[in-house]
This record gives C-alpha cells, sequence and structure tokens, in this order.
C-alpha cells in the first residue's frame, strides 16, 4: 500500500513537472544568449574587460554607487556596502514583487523606489546615463549568476500577463513577440540572424544606438520594428513581458554588460 | 567625458608595449537629425595625442567616420619610467586628459 501511495505520488510530481515543462516553447537545454548569434567580432568585444564600452557606464555607476545623495548625504553603499558581494545575484532575480508595495519592479524601478525611499531624492529619469549606469553596475555583479525569476505567489498574474503581451500579434505587421523569438529563431531577417529575444545581457551597449540601453529600449525597438506602438518607458505591460522574459531565460547566466548589434 | 587607459604597468628596456584607449563621447556626425527635424551639429574628438615624459609618441586625427566611444591601440617601445599623458580634444573644444604611471626596469 505504502509503495503504491509513493508511486502515485511519484506520478503526479512527473505529471505536473512534465506540464511545466510543456509550457516551454524552447526546451532549457536549447536556449541560446543573444551573443550566440552575434558575429565573433562582437562576442569578442563583449568578452573583452577593457574594451567592451559598456565598462564605460559600469564605472559610472560605481562612482554613483559611493556618491552621497540628497539631505541625508546617503549613499548606495552607505546601506548595501561593498556591491560585489551585497548585489551578487539580485539582478537574477528581478523583476520580482516587491513586498512593501506589492508592485512588480525591473531593477530600474527597485534603484529608483530604493531613491525615493531610503535616499528621498527624485527618481532618474528612464534612460538616463546615471540609471544605465547603476543598473549595469548592479547588474554586473552577478555576471554569471543563473537568472532565476520567480513567478510564484503575487508575480503570477504579472507573468501570465506578460505571456499574453508575448503573444499578443501587434502593429502593421500583425506580428507577436512568438512569431520571430520562438517560432523562426536561428533563420535569417535580412542580413541578421533572429535571436531567441533573452534578456540576460541588459543593459547592454548596443552598436545600432552607438550607446547603452535598457531592456525597456530594446523592447521599443522590437515593436518599432515590427510598426507598432511603443508604450512609455516604465508602464506595466512592458514590466510583466519583463518577468516573462526573464522566466523564458530560466537558467541563463547574466552578461551585463552585453554588447549587441 | 570619462576613459579608460590599459598598459602594463611594469615592462622591460626596450619592450614594446601595447597601449589601449577607450574614451566615452557620443561621435556626433553632423549627419544625424533630433526628434523634431533639426541637423545635430557635428562633435566628433578629432585630435588625440599621447606623449610619454613630455615627448609625443602617438598622434590621430579622428573624424565623423569613427564610432562613438573610440576604442584605439597602439604600440610604443618602453624606455624610461615615468608616466605616459594622453590628451584629447572635441569639436566643441571639451578637453580631457589621463594620465597613466610607467614602471620600466633594466
Amino acid at each position: 500500500m505504502k509503495r503504491v501511495r509513493a508511486r502515485l505520488v511519484l506520478a503526479a510530481a512527473l505529471a505536473t513537472g512534465t506540464a511545466f515543462a510543456q509550457e516551454r516553447a524552447i526546451p532549457l537545454d536549447q536556449l541560446k544568449p543573444g551573443s550566440a548569434f552575434l558575429g565573433a567580432d562582437l562576442r569578442s568585444l563583449q568578452a573583452d574587460e577593457f574594451a567592451n564600452p559598456g565598462t564605460l557606464w559600469v564605472e559610472r555607476g560605481e562612482r554613483l554607487w559611493r556618491e552621497p545623495a540628497g539631505k541625508k548625504k546617503q549613499s548606495c553603499a552607505g546601506c548595501h556596502k561593498d556591491a560585489q558581494t551585497s548585489m551578487r545575484g539580485v539582478a537574477a532575480r528581478y523583476p520580482r514583487v516587491d513586498p512593501a508595495s506589492g508592485k512588480l519592479l525591473n531593477l530600474e524601478g527597485r534603484i529608483n523606489a530604493c531613491r525615493v525611499d531610503r535616499q528621498g531624492v527624485e527618481p532618474l529619469r528612464y534612460e538616463s546615463e546615471e540609471l544605465l549606469g547603476i543598473t549595469a553596475y548592479v547588474a554586473r555583479q552577478s555576471r554569471g549568476v543563473p537568472i532565476a525569476a520567480s513567478i510564484a505567489g503575487f508575480a503570477r498574474s504579472h507573468f501570465d500577463a506578460g505571456e499574453a503581451a508575448f503573444r499578443l500579434r501587434r502593429g502593421q505587421m500583425n506580428l507577436s513577440c512568438a512569431h520571430c523569438h520562438e517560432a523562426n529563431w536561428g533563420k535569417r531577417l535580412l542580413s541578421e540572424t533572429i535571436s531567441q529575444g533573452h534578456p540576460n545581457a541588459y543593459p547592454a551597449y548596443r552598436m545600432e544606438w552607438q550607446t547603452m540601453g535598457s531592456l525597456a529600449r530594446r523592447l521599443r525597438a522590437c515593436l518599432s520594428g515590427i510598426r507598432a506602438e511603443m508604450l512609455p518607458y516604465g508602464s506595466p505591460e512592458y514590466l510583466d513581458l519583463e518577468l516573462y522574459l526573464a522566466w523564458r531565460a530560466q537558467g541563463l547566466p547574466i552578461e551585463t554588460p552585453g554588447v549587441r548589434r | 567625458m570619462s576613459a579608460r587607459i590599459q598598459i602594463s604597468p611594469q615592462a622591460k628596456r626596450g619592450e614594446i608595449i601595447e597601449v589601449r584607449v577607450l574614451i566615452q563621447h557620443p561621435m556626433e556626425t553632423g549627419y544625424r537629425h533630433d526628434d523634431v527635424g533639426h541637423l545635430i551639429k557635428r562633435n566628433v574628438i578629432n585630435l588625440l595625442s599621447c606623449r610619454y615624459n613630455g615627448v609625443e609618441v602617438f598622434r590621430a586625427d579622428l573624424s565623423s567616420g569613427i564610432a562613438a566611444n573610440p576604442y584605439i591601440q597602439f604600440y610604443t617601445v618602453a624606455e624610461t619610467s615615468g608616466e605616459l599623458e594622453f590628451t584629447w580634444i572635441d569639436d566643441e573644444g571639451q578637453q580631457g586628459s589621463e594620465r597613466q604611471p610607467i614602471v620600466v626596469s633594466g
């Protein structure tokens, strides 16, 4: 009897495990980061600790980390001390639901929430050099750490909304994210190979931009490419989508600061 | 304008050393338009110079064909201990400079 029950439990566990695995259009062992779709020149530029242009922003972020701000003269380092230890692995867990406010926050949102609540200063403008710098510096501390964003609990509704956003046909070309990055990755789109659309290198330095940019900017660029309406920076739909993308990329190591086409 | 410089801090006399420079700069070509259609004025780093203990060992004239955040790599010969001084200037007259010490043995 005991053995039967044990078997049942095992069968149930296997069933849920399979159901979960079936939800993934790209199996975990077939995930490829964006860098796998780059040419050798950009791959080596990303790997070069000195010449990677994203390091300019990481260094700026490091200076800002130590800089006291506001009337309280509070710096990031004042609470979090050495980012190399305190921020290790943090970026791999974002976006996540902030237990205090119940809101879904990405790394940019978390940094700005900290600025307002703890430092008593204005939030940094999305896509400003300062916010890109601190975000890149914090994410850099997680380089090599596999993405492990949680979709349990309050995050679940955001995850579902994110998946819906991923599969929604949009714009004049009537395409969803899934049409390119799920059904046709690896194929050519004019001169470029379509990637799987993973977020693990952001903020990243994009050759097309000639500068550093956030994941939200990358999403906007995709929407512009399919001639769809671009949503404003920091909009909830992008956050939900970022969470879905993080779940999709589960296990891929953080590459920030990435170099992309 | 922030910049990163990399040279090997220690070298033997007569050794050929690699110098790497990465400068943060938009290198605005002068061909782009802003969101409301106005031409964005050209602003590129037009000159980069490197002096080794006061003697110019490298100079580059840059123009609008060079990408943003230019990365420049060159070689020089280690002669005496001292410092390498890098200076650059853009079209708007903004100057930047950076110094890097070097120890030469033998």
